[in-house]
């Protein structure tokens, strides 16, 4: 177990070296004049590129050049984004609380109903509710999520304007920024409650509806998937059918007995896809407009902002390696026959 | 005998049978499109007419089956062209990020020992950043344009190819016929290329060509985002990116631009849902154990 974790953290700066590398080895295409941007630390050295380029070198071979970045880094210096107006480390520190919030939001919807819509399933399988469920979750799994958002968004705010594209409302944005309202953690959801302000936290909440319901479209088909399976094995069992010989009622058959045993898997796949919903965050937040890191890469991507799109993959890259490895362990902790090694 | 059994399961079951039919429709839309929409621009047919330069889209009108976008780019030339576009790009993607699957996961299991652990290393690296979010980047370096896009497509692919058939061609390598074989004395690339790819490589074949719509969806992610298709190109992806100012529609009538998003939003939901229903099939037939 210890060995298996030490290999697997192992694996950690190797992933992240070959990913910045494959990147910062496409950067090189690029003139030096952009890709001065990397080290220019305030806007107003932006006016003397050329001497930025001769003072970092970048005309010299891609390895040297790779090094002095990693340099850097270490030093935890992601460089300047242009297109966020901020450093790098800033950006990612002030837009990452929102992508997480926004997952973490998604995630319960899709267990919540996923759950429930797999069960729904199961109990009655093969019958017309059965298949009402798959059609519905095979369409959500084709829907891309960027029709999903634009549909939303033209009803639930075009038509009906019930919630809002963007992070919050203008209000909002008054009082998180006046003296008053203290940033503890940076999650606006959880300031808000630490703040005592239940405005502040209605209104983040509702903007955090439209995106997450467009998120959870994907992960949800999957989730109702294994969740009906895996309902369908506990149903079968002999406890089961000890319970209902007892008399108990359908429902605390299904729910306390087979539903208990059957939502295992449902859980470490919940923290399986929590990770993977980090690249659906991507595109809705670009459609809603919600402050996120998501959104930041993809701006940085268009706008061929070099510093932002590097320190943005590195990140995603240092969360994907250890989400994964924590599903790998939740495995474990869940189901103890599995072992690692 | 294999592939009449297999056309039966889709024909006998509803649901594959309804993806099969959707994917055969875009097939044939995707093949006939200089009929079904006559070529504008003979240089790049991709390039959709535009009929003035006025901003607003219109809707649909006699010549203008599904309307126009924004800038007067005909939808229904866009559609049609699009399926076409959404085919090549499939296929092309899937075709080359098979290959080099093929290479390396072949390479990776006949050699084994440190071959096999540095190129499986190198699947971990690409793996380790989702998909989308890899094709997204490489793309936006490489600038963006199809064939850049495309190219960022195979990057982000190739690895699971690798590994699928890395594991199909180790378990093939302990059949007693490969050691027949090398009994007889045949030498490697021979046994390699007669008798281990040939037992080993179909359901990897089945898998990816059923990652057509997969691949097309991520494509159309890119171009939705601005770093594929550009701007006046047939591409899905791109029409719906062209519709995004205008959902919500004006103050009178918060729908009056539905038709921006409704065509090609509908051609790539039943492209991808035809994909699904089919792979979901095949995986039924392929795997045994499920019944």
């Amino acid at each position: 177990m210890v060995r298996y974790l030490i290999r697997r953290l192992m694996m950690l700066p190797l992933v992240v070296l070959g990913v910045t590398f494959l990147l910062f080895f496409l950067t090189q295409r690029l003139s030096p004049e952009m890709r001065a941007s990397l080290y220019v630390k305030d806007p107003r050295q932006m006016g003397s590129l050329e001497e930025v380029i001769r003072q970092y070198g970048l005309r010299d071979n891609v390895f040297k050049q790779y090094g002095r970045w990693l340099a850097q880094v270490a030093r935890g210096d992601l460089g300047y984004s242009p297109s966020a107006n901020m450093p790098v480390a800033q950006a990612i520190k002030q837009y990452f609380p929102a992508t997480v919030q926004l997952a973490l939001v998604t995630m319960v919807l899709v267990v919540f109903f996923g759950v429930w819509f797999g069960v729904f399933s199961a109990v009655h399988k093969d019958r017309w509710q059965d298949t009402l469920a798959r059609v519905i979750s095979v369409g959500g799994f084709s829907l891309p999520i960027f029709v999903l958002g634009l549909l939303l968004l033209m009803l639930f705010y075009g038509k009906l304007g019930w919630f809002a594209p963007g992070g919050y409302s203008l209000q909002t944005d008054l009082i998180i920024h006046s003296g008053s309202f203290k940033m503890y953690t940076g999650f606006l959801l959880l300031d808000a409650v630490l703040n005592g302000n239940g405005r502040v936290f209605i209104d983040v909440l509702s903007h955090l509806v439209l995106p997450a319901v467009t998120l959870c479209i994907g992960s949800f088909a999957l989730m109702v998937r294994v969740m009906r399976s895996s309902m369908l094995e506990e149903l079968g069992k002999d406890y089961v059918r000890t319970a209902r010989a007892k008399g108990l009622l359908p429902r605390q058959v299904v729910y306390k007995h087979a539903g208990k045993n059957a939502i295992i898997p449902v859980i470490t796949l919940a923290g399986i896809q929590f990770i993977r919903l980090l690249g659906g965050t991507v595109i809705v937040e670009t459609i809603f407009d919600y402050p996120g890191i998501g959104r930041f890469g993809v701006i940085a991507a268009q706008q061929l902002d070099i510093a932002g799109i590097l320190g943005f993959s590195l990140m995603v890259a240092v969360l994907f390696v250890l989400g994964n490895l924590l599903s790998d362990l939740l495995y474990t902790a869940v189901d103890p026959r599995i072992r690692l090694d | 005998m294999f592939q009449n059994r297999i056309l039966k399961r889709i024909c006998t079951n509803k649901t594959s049978l309804a993806g099969f039919i959707l994917v055969a429709f875009f097939g044939l839309v995707a093949l006939l499109a200089p009929w079904l929409a006559p070529v504008h621009n003979k240089n790049n047919p991709y390039q959709m007419p535009q009929k003035s330069y006025a901003i607003a889209p219109q809707p649909p009108s006699g010549g203008y089956w599904f309307g126009t976008t924004e800038q007067q780019y005909d939808l229904y030339y866009g559609v049609v062209w699009g399926a076409r576009l959404a085919f090549e790009i499939g296929v092309t993607v899937t075709f080359f990020a098979f290959l080099v699957g093929l290479l390396v996961g072949a390479t990776a299991a006949y050699f084994g020992g440190k071959v096999d652990e540095v190129l499986m290393r190198l699947t971990d690296v690409v793996f380790a950043v989702p998909s989308l979010v890899l094709a997204m980047v490489i793309a936006a370096m490489l600038g963006p344009d199809i064939k850049n896009m495309m190219i960022a497509l195979t990057v982000v692919s190739w690895p699971s190819y690798a590994r699928l058939i890395r594991g199909d061609i180790l378990s093939v390598k302990q059949r007693d016929y490969v050691t027949a074989a090398r009994t007889l004395g045949a030498r490697g690339p021979r046994i390699l290329l007669r008798h281990i790819l040939p037992n080993s490589i179909y359901p990897s074949v089945v898998v990816a060509s059923l990652d057509i719509g997969y691949v097309v969806l991520t494509a159309a992610s890119l171009s939705f985002l601005g770093l594929g298709a550009q701007p006046g190109t047939a591409d899905w992806g791109q029409l719906i990116a062209m519709s995004r100012n205008w959902v919500l529609g004006t103050a009178q009538n918060p729908f009056a631009y539905w038709y921006t998003v409704a065509a090609p939003g509908g051609a790539i939901f039943l492209f991808v849902l035809g994909w699904n229903l089919l792979g979901d099939a095949f995986r039924d037939i392929l795997d045994p154990r499920q019944v």
